[in-house]
């Protein structure tokens, strides 16, 4: 038997892992940019909230009204910024829906990327795009100088929102490992406009009936709704709207490792 | 069935370096499917190598494997001695796959992009456009690229960190014949810096041009592992055909040199690669009459050996070892 001509062994040594497990700005402006160019996604989650302030926040009496620090106009303008960046967040997670349906995680795993790495850019992608949702609405708020609250108040809320987002990060990326990519979005608009009504982003869930208000302080968005809006009302914290928060915020990550999990196992 | 590192000779002035590829004892079960069966095997350094076998025989499954993609049930696995994942994540090995693997949202520039963004190391990406041929094209959309266009890019995208091993799983699939004739002539230039290839494929004639070693899988079985010419030449094996009354295929089955054996009535046929041994043993020890001797054609031979119906493999089958001899 002849010994093989090109026997060399492979120098290893200059064979590196990348930090981060593979985390990078390059990666995460192209995911940016990917979700940016669904249109379907950059209408709900900037357009629409915008819209709805132009058509519900603009009420006369909603400049005078006064509501805690603030008038009611910058109560509805929080309302639906929180939905807007709900949408976007919830968009951005179910986005690996799309990338499971076209074989783009199972090439990922071909790379360095960690999953970790992954699940995080995903996260911060969707938290780019809620943090745009937010911008947009408090921008309208600010040039049809309707919403009126103290330049602190805009920055708590703002951040508030924004930060309380990322439960639906949580959210998106479970249905997004749960549902099959055909049906996802239409779903979850669906979804998202059913539990921002039980939560009171449209309508004070006081105008519910009494037992659809028990019904509507159990559902993900009440609590987030009520705690976005804290600061302005300054009304103090009520313990139930955290306890809620915080368990849908288990329920949804427990969910999407769960069925990450089943998606990358194949056995 | 193992293969005898001892073949592949000593190396030169490096010690013992790990193999591209060690698969021991590794099997595969999904419920009660065994989709790979106790397969031992190595792959050097710079050898091209050809998992062949029909649909179904367990090619992607070991792949997979090789690739960190699934675990083994049983055995173990390595890349250049380390777990699939570790070699993955330093650059060492990259993979073309049969379909997907794509976002279609993407350009092709931006996809390469990204790809290069996740290793350590890594050509740019405009380099590797400029190499795949597809700069003219970076662009446009992966969605509104062709088959053709998304498979160059595929295999810019495996090229990108510049890997010592490049996996193919069935990467001709849907070509035409010039398309394929181009795909390896491209793979055979880039194998010559030392890259070590291996490939599944269920074309007998793609393996056997394109591949320094053959691995031929049947049931998640290896069969056969060796030179495409030894190959050839066990599966290009002869039938004796002869008139034997009350034989049975068990009786049969111990005949010097047989490798399958079949009776249909008085007539009992013995696929061997020994055609004299078989002659000669019915003839002298058995009533056996009216023998014939008939060669069989490549691909007849290559259905017997992969078939359903062809007889459990056995260690006489396998071809002793393989060697790298580039052509």
């Amino acid at each position: 038997m002849s010994t093989m001509p090109s026997a060399i062994a492979p120098d290893l040594s200059g064979r590196q892992a990348p930090a981060l497990g593979g985390f990078n700005l390059t990666a995460l402006k192209l995911e940016v940019r990917r979700l940016t160019r669904n249109r379907r996604t950059v209408i709900i989650s900037l357009v629409v909230p915008v819209f709805f302030f132009l058509l519900f926040g603009l009420n006369k009496s909603y400049d005078t009204l006064r509501d805690g620090h603030g008038n009611v106009a910058a109560f509805v303008m929080i309302s639906l910024a929180l939905y807007g960046a709900v949408v976007a967040t919830t968009f951005g997670g179910a986005m690996v829906s799309i990338e499971r349906a076209q074989g783009w995680s199972r090439q990922l795993r071909l790379t360095p990327l960690s999953p970790v790495a992954y699940i995080i850019m995903k996260i911060m992608t969707a938290l780019v795009l809620g943090a745009c949702s937010v911008a947009a609405v408090y921008i309208t708020g600010l040039v049809t100088n309707k919403a009126s609250m103290s330049v602190g108040l805009w920055i708590a809320t703002g951040f508030s929102v924004w930060i309380g987002s990322l439960l639906f990060a949580a959210f998106g990326l479970f249905l997004g490992y749960l549902l099959p990519a055909e049906n996802v979005m239409q779903l979850i608009g669906l979804i998202l406009a059913l539990l921002s009504f039980a939560g009171g982003l449209f309508i004070p869930v006081s105008q519910y009936a009494h037992t659809v208000q028990e019904i509507a302080k159990w559902t993900p968005l009440y609590g987030l709704n009520q705690l976005v809006h804290t600061p302005l009302l300054g009304n103090g914290v009520d313990w139930t709207w955290v306890v809620n928060v915080l368990a849908w915020l288990i329920i949804f990550s427990w969910g999407a490792v769960w069925r990450m999990r089943k998606d990358t196992a194949r056995v | 069935m193992t293969i005898t590192s001892a073949d592949h000779g000593a190396w030169p002035g490096s010690g013992v370096a790990p193999p591209a590829v060690g698969l021991d004892g590794v099997s595969k079960n999904f419920g009660h499917v065994q989709a790979v069966r106790d397969v031992s095997l190595q792959i050097e350094s710079g050898e091209i190598v050809a998992i062949l076998g029909p649909n179904g025989a367990g090619k992607t499954s070991t792949i997979d494997i090789i690739l960190g993609l699934s675990d083994p049930s049983h055995g173990h696995v390595s890349v250049y001695g380390m777990q699939p994942r570790q070699a993955i994540t330093k650059g060492l090995i990259s993979a073309v796959m049969q379909t997907g693997g794509l976002l279609r949202d993407l350009t092709v520039g931006e996809t390469l992009e990204y790809t290069a963004s996740l290793f350590a190391r890594a050509q740019s990406p405009k380099e590797a456009l400029n190499r795949a041929g597809i700069a003219e094209i970076a662009d446009r959309r992966v969605g509104k690229c062709s088959g053709g266009e998304q498979q160059r890019l595929r295999f810019a995208m495996a090229l990108i960190s510049d890997p010592e091993l490049l996996v193919l799983d069935e990467p001709t699939t849907g070509m035409d014949v010039e398309g394929r004739r181009n795909f390896w002539a491209t793979i055979r230039k880039d194998a010559e810096n030392g890259r070590t290839v291996l490939f599944a494929t269920h074309y007998l004639e793609e393996a056997d041009a394109y591949a320094d070693r053959i691995i031929l899988l049947r049931h998640g079985k290896v069969v056969a592992d060796g030179t495409a010419a030894e190959i050839k030449s066990m599966a290009a094996g002869r039938t004796v055909r002869a008139t034997l009354p009350g034989a049975t295929e068990a009786m049969l089955r111990d005949v010097p040199g047989a490798e399958s054996v079949e009776v249909r009535g008085e007539t009992v046929y013995v696929h061997s690669n020994d055609s004299d041994a078989v002659a000669r043993y019915l003839l002298t020890s058995t009533a056996a009459r009216d023998l014939e001797i008939t060669a069989r054609g490549i691909e007849e031979a290559f259905l017997a050996l992969t078939g359903d119906d062809a007889a459990e493999p056995n260690t006489g089958s396998t071809v002793g070892s393989s060697t790298g001899e580039s052509s």
